[in-house]
């Protein structure tokens, strides 16, 4: 790997550390319940762009399955979250 | 590492990287910084869309040079990201309009002032 690469992706690392510290603290400090699943939903697709990072740092095809189970179960998450706080419960 | 990459390769690698994960923090930076819910709810497509496809597109064009053979199934993580993003969004979306009118507050209906009432 050039160094060119591994500077980028220190970068990139870096700026995915500080995207979801922001996340972090609208989660924390998100007036409401629907601000707090908006956070959520931003944060855990930060985590998967910096699992992607690792992946590309280590040469290891297993974190692309890590990012793909995590996009998937978030997903799942947020959708469930969002339909109780639209109807009280889940599944009915 | 024992695999080998063209020096523009790299840089193609390295320019997706940084412009997914500039995506990706300025997506965040407007989830904290934006005023009400209904702005902030857009902040984070901006970051998912480009942040995903150009870390996506970085790991295919990498891998694939440097196995010799096309590697395409990071952009599977894109595809599903471009179609459940839409969804959560709407749904979150329809919960803060229904949750903000039982408070009570003044959520206007998009299109109502055309049709009169």
């Amino acid at each position: 790997m050039s160094p060119l690469l591994s500077w980028a992706l220190a970068f990139a690392l870096g700026c995915l550390a500080l995207a979801m510290m922001l996340a972090l603290a609208r989660m924390i400090i998100g007036p409401r319940a629907e601000d707090r699943v908006l956070a959520f939903d931003c944060l855990y697709q930060n985590t998967m762009l910096v699992i992607l990072a690792l992946g590309l740092i280590y040469r290891s095809s297993s974190y692309f399955e890590a990012a793909l189970l995590i996009a998937l179960f978030g997903f799942v998450g947020s959708t469930a979250m969002s339909k109780f706080l639209l109807r009280g419960e889940i599944i009915e | 590492m024992n695999t080998w990459a063209p020096l523009w390769v790299d840089a193609l690698t390295a320019l997706l990287v940084v412009v997914g994960a500039l995506a990706a923090l300025i997506g965040s930076f407007g989830v904290l910084r934006l005023k009400s819910f209904f702005q902030r709810v857009h902040a984070p497509t901006l970051g998912t869309t480009l942040g995903t496809w150009g870390f996506t597109l970085a790991t295919a064009v990498q891998v694939s040079f440097e196995r010799g053979q096309l590697y395409l199934h990071a952009l599977l993580i894109a595809v599903f990201i471009a179609l459940t993003v839409p969804v959560t969004t709407l749904f979150l979306m329809r919960a803060a309009v229904f949750r903000g009118r039982i408070r009570g507050e003044e959520i206007p209906v998009p299109g109502a002032d055309e049709s009169g009432g």
